[in-house]
């Protein structure tokens, strides 16, 4: 009877920030995929609640990390993007940068930020990244079953460690806190943990103070949540909760590792991206998205160009800059191009060779494996592509013996000292132009305007342009010779 | 009688009966109940008296809204109609 006339208001519950009804399959969208007392658990309403204190839920991104929390997209009403193993930090990094106004939070597991992600992590605090660090750590790796992770104490059996953890073989647990703290640039670095009521309202405020650092732009925040994995230690999760008080904490004392948030500066906004339609403009080229000002401006009308080309030779020989210079024209001619060059480490006399593909219509790979036109500047890579070229192609050798074994009947050859004729013209380099004049000649398919455009664009000084426009020259003309010599007959063509 | 000053409700779909609660829980006021739910968990049970509204449960709680704690904003303590105000 009492009780009737007393009015109750809802003083706690579901975050804002946290979904109602989780895009699961169809009987799971109102059960989390953690098990019964995770500590993910915990932590995610932590940060929900700090995010709907701070009224940031509409600016808020959080990046997810591989391992349990994968799939925290299904629980956050933010802004979310799931990174690969390790790299919530660069991914934070990347949305940071690119959207002024945005907090972003990276939400690790210990697998993921003190194994894979070490390096992110570490890179990523020394930059002093205006981001949050929720790292959880249950010194194993939950998701895969209980391997052995960085952060496992010493002692601590896992599948991979069965004995237990042994120092003189597996090292000493990561502390990615005390680690981080070394480092100049974070703002404020906290140790937490779930293991009583005291601690969570401490991992509660301490979550709250780092988002709250992200948001007042001063830097990089971490909070570090000592988290039980009753599953996974093969505990209750009343247990486990006391197992992360008496031992865990033992290994990774709580505190405050950094604290510079009264003195930090807020960074300054990073630049606001260019939108894609002035990214031509800022690489000085007229027309840079495809199937845009290039379809519609300068589309080609006409017959239609398929051309697959590949150049090979020994590096120095100025293999890939033909090829660069050929998709340049290309380019400029408004077609569609691919230009992917292919060769070993070695900055002189190794192998080195380019796959080039000009056509009408958008081109479908890069790769040209069976090219209607072969440019080989040396007998290596003319034994190594010959047999690849198709049937009614060419092959232009740089050499006038052409190999008796390596002829083929379906394929003309165009064989001649392409060396020489550029020492001839004033410098044995421009052979590769002397090479590109007689397959422009032969392939007719970009003027000679396009060719000048590309050559000026990619060559710097005007005395290599006056070269290799002679070079280009000549090459024509030999290449002319050539056909007019099949056409009668007598070339070396015999398909 | 005085009206207690908190209220607990448990959703019993998202509930899994991890416990976390019931040690949590200041004044011990939260049991788990003796059947399932339809997942097969205990879920857990407010005793019916004696929540001070502290929150400690619903923070400590893991699953996002299987806990909703109430606070009393105004009481009628005896049939008498004597109005007091809680928080």
């Amino acid at each position: 009877m009492p009780e009737i006339g007393n009015t109750y208001e809802v003083a706690f519950e579901r975050p804002k920030s946290m979904y109602a009804q989780f895009d699961r399959k169809e009987d799971l969208q109102h059960t989390t995929h953690y098990c019964a007392g995770c500590g993910h658990g915990q932590v995610h309403k932590l940060l929900a609640a700090a995010i709907d204190e701070l009224g940031i839920q509409d600016r808020t991104v959080l990046t997810s990390p591989v391992g349990c929390s994968v799939f925290a997209y299904y629980y956050f009403d933010v802004g979310n993007v799931q990174a690969a193993h390790g790299r919530a930090p660069a991914v934070a990094t990347a949305i940071e940068r690119s959207r002024p106004g945005a907090t972003v939070i990276s939400y690790q597991g210990d697998g993921d930020l003190s194994a894979i992600g070490s390096a992110e992590i570490l890179h990523a605090a020394n930059r002093g990244e205006n981001i949050t660090v929720i790292f959880v750590n249950n010194a194993i790796y939950s998701m895969t079953g209980g391997q052995m992770a960085p952060t496992t104490l010493v002692g601590q059996r896992s599948t991979t460690s069965p004995g237990g953890r042994n120092p003189a073989t597996e090292g000493y647990p990561l502390r990615m806190s005390e680690l981080l703290a070394t480092l100049e640039a974070p703002v404020y670095i906290e140790r937490v943990g779930l293991g009583d009521n005291r601690q969570i309202a401490q991992a509660r405020r301490a979550i709250k103070r780092a988002v709250e650092n992200t948001t007042k732009r001063l830097g990089f925040s971490m909070v570090e949540v000592l988290a039980p994995c009753p599953t996974i230690w093969k505990m209750s999760p009343v247990e486990a909760q006391r197992w992360v008080k008496d031992v865990m904490e033992k290994s990774y004392p709580l505190g405050v590792m950094r604290d510079r948030v009264k003195d930090a500066e807020p960074k300054p906004e990073p630049m606001v991206a260019p939108g894609l339609a002035e990214i031509p403009g800022l690489l000085g080229i007229e027309a840079a998205v495809p199937g845009e000002a290039s379809r519609s401006g300068h589309r080609r009308r006409g017959k239609a160009v398929h051309l697959g080309v590949r150049v090979a030779g020994f590096g120095g020989q100025g293999v890939l800059l033909l090829g660069e210079v050929l998709a340049e024209a290309g380019l400029e001619a408004g077609l569609e191009v691919s230009w992917l060059p292919s060769y070993g480490p070695e900055m002189r006399s190794g192998t080195s060779n380019c796959h080039v593909r000009l056509a009408s219509e958008p081109i479908d790979t890069p790769l040209v494996t069976m090219p209607e036109i072969l440019v080989a500047m040396n007998e290596p890579s003319l034994r190594k592509f010959d047999a690849s070229v198709k049937a009614g192609g060419w092959v232009i050798y740089n050499g006038e013996e052409f190999p008796a074994e390596l002829m083929r009947e379906d394929v003309h050859v165009l064989a001649r000292e392409f060396t020489r004729e550029a020492q001839a013209l004033g410098d044995p380099r421009v052979a590769n132009m002397v090479m590109l004049g007689a397959l422009l000649e032969l392939a007719g398919v970009v003027k000679a305007e396009a060719i000048h455009k590309a050559l000026t664009k990619l060559v710097k000084s005007p005395k290599w342009v006056e070269l290799d426009e002679r070079a280009l020259a000549r090459g024509r003309v030999m290449a002319r010779e050539e056909r007019e010599q099949v056409s009668r007959g007598c070339g070396v063509m015999v398909g | 009688m005085k009206a207690d000053r908190g209220q607990l409700r448990v959703d019993e779909n998202e509930c899994k009966g991890c416990g976390l609660c019931v040690e949590a829980c200041p004044p011990h006021v939260i049991a788990l109940s003796e059947g399932l739910n339809h997942h097969g968990y205990r879920t857990a049970k407010y005793a019916g008296e004696g929540c001070t509204g502290c929150g400690m449960c619903w923070m400590v709680c893991p699953e996002p809204g299987a806990v909703t704690v109430l606070h009393l904003v105004a009481a009628t303590v005896q049939a008498g109609g004597v109005e007091c105000t809680g928080n």
